[in-house]
């Protein structure tokens, strides 16, 4: 139990910590890193919570995906970033204000709010099933119930995919390319030419 | 203080969502700071989903936080693509300058 807590801490204390870099770093590289501090330290507090596969995912596809490709446009554009730094403090009171005004919402709908001893066992639309592991029980719920919704899931995906492919793809004049068609349609009259050499003297 | 509950896990999560919003706020220009923001209050909610669903031994909540992981890789993408077509035709990326459908 007393291990639970002090990693709880631990984990938490360090999301936190890079969450606000994230949002304060002067260079947006170290945003990233610390994005992917803050995902891979949430990561942790998910296999802490029996959400193992989440976790696990939650790694796959933010550390491995989504922070590169942030790394690869802030590689790709040429950006001078201290001239969108400046101005950096101007907005920053009333960001204060707004973030502190959701706080103590936050704080007051959780202070007044309390689970049923047994409310949530009761009303659990998915019961988490005994002895099946995370993942087991995950796909057993995925793949029956909300198949629908799995798929539509993968639309999106695919969607974003050919949305982000036509928005960033270009065709630009003068590059050459091999055309395998054009190759494979040359006959020898228009590559070979015989020609009769006089002697001594050359073409 | 040693017993871990629902309640520490909310917090973590209103303090993420919290930082995220601020982000917004203090890093009004950049464009880029912005998307990782939101990808900051959307793993807040993931946090929030994924504990009460613990917390309530309800599955339903670790699905949703899946397609909510889902939705959020696809907007990164688009964002990401609109963000660099934006930076080849402008040559910025700051917010102020995205004002042509202003008039």
């Amino acid at each position: 139990m007393i291990i639970e807590a002090v990693t709880f801490y631990i984990l938490a204390t360090v999301a936190v910590f890079a969450g606000v870099m994230v949002v304060a770093s002067r260079n947006p590289v170290h945003s990233v890193l610390f994005l992917v501090l803050a995902f891979i330290n949430v990561a942790g507090l998910f296999i802490l919570m029996g959400a193992e596969f989440l976790g696990l995912i939650l790694v796959v596809v933010y550390v491995g995906a989504v922070a590169v490709l942030f790394m690869f446009v802030i590689m790709m554009l040429n950006l001078d970033f201290r001239e969108l730094r400046r101005g950096f403090l101007k907005y920053a009171p009333l960001g204060a204000a707004v973030g502190i005004v959701l706080l103590a919402e936050i704080l007051i709908v959780l202070g007044g709010w309390s689970i049923a001893p047994e409310g949530g066992q009761r009303f659990a639309a998915a019961p988490i099933p005994d002895g099946l592991t995370n993942t087991d029980a995950l796909g057993r719920l995925l793949y029956t119930d909300y198949i629908y919704l799995f798929q539509a899931a993968g639309l999106i995906l695919l969607v974003a995919m050919i949305g982000a492919i036509v928005l960033t793809h270009r065709s630009r004049e003068g590059v050459r390319r091999q055309r395998i068609s054009d190759q494979l349609r040359v006959r020898k009259e228009e590559r070979v030419e015989v020609r009769k050499v006089p002697t001594g003297r050359g073409i | 203080m040693t017993e871990i509950g629902l309640g520490h896990y909310v917090t973590v999560g209103a303090i993420l969502f919290v930082l995220g919003v601020f982000g917004i706020f203090l890093n009004r220009k950049n464009v880029i700071t912005i998307l990782m923001a939101i990808e900051l209050i959307l793993l807040a909610v993931n946090v929030n989903l994924v504990a009460f669903s613990t917390a309530m031994s309800d599955l339903v909540g670790q699905v949703f936080a899946m397609f909510v992981l889902t939705v959020a890789a696809a907007e990164v993408a688009i964002g990401l693509a609109i963000l660099v077509v934006f930076f080849r035709n402008r040559a910025t990326i700051a917010v102020e300058d995205i004002s042509s459908l202003k008039g």
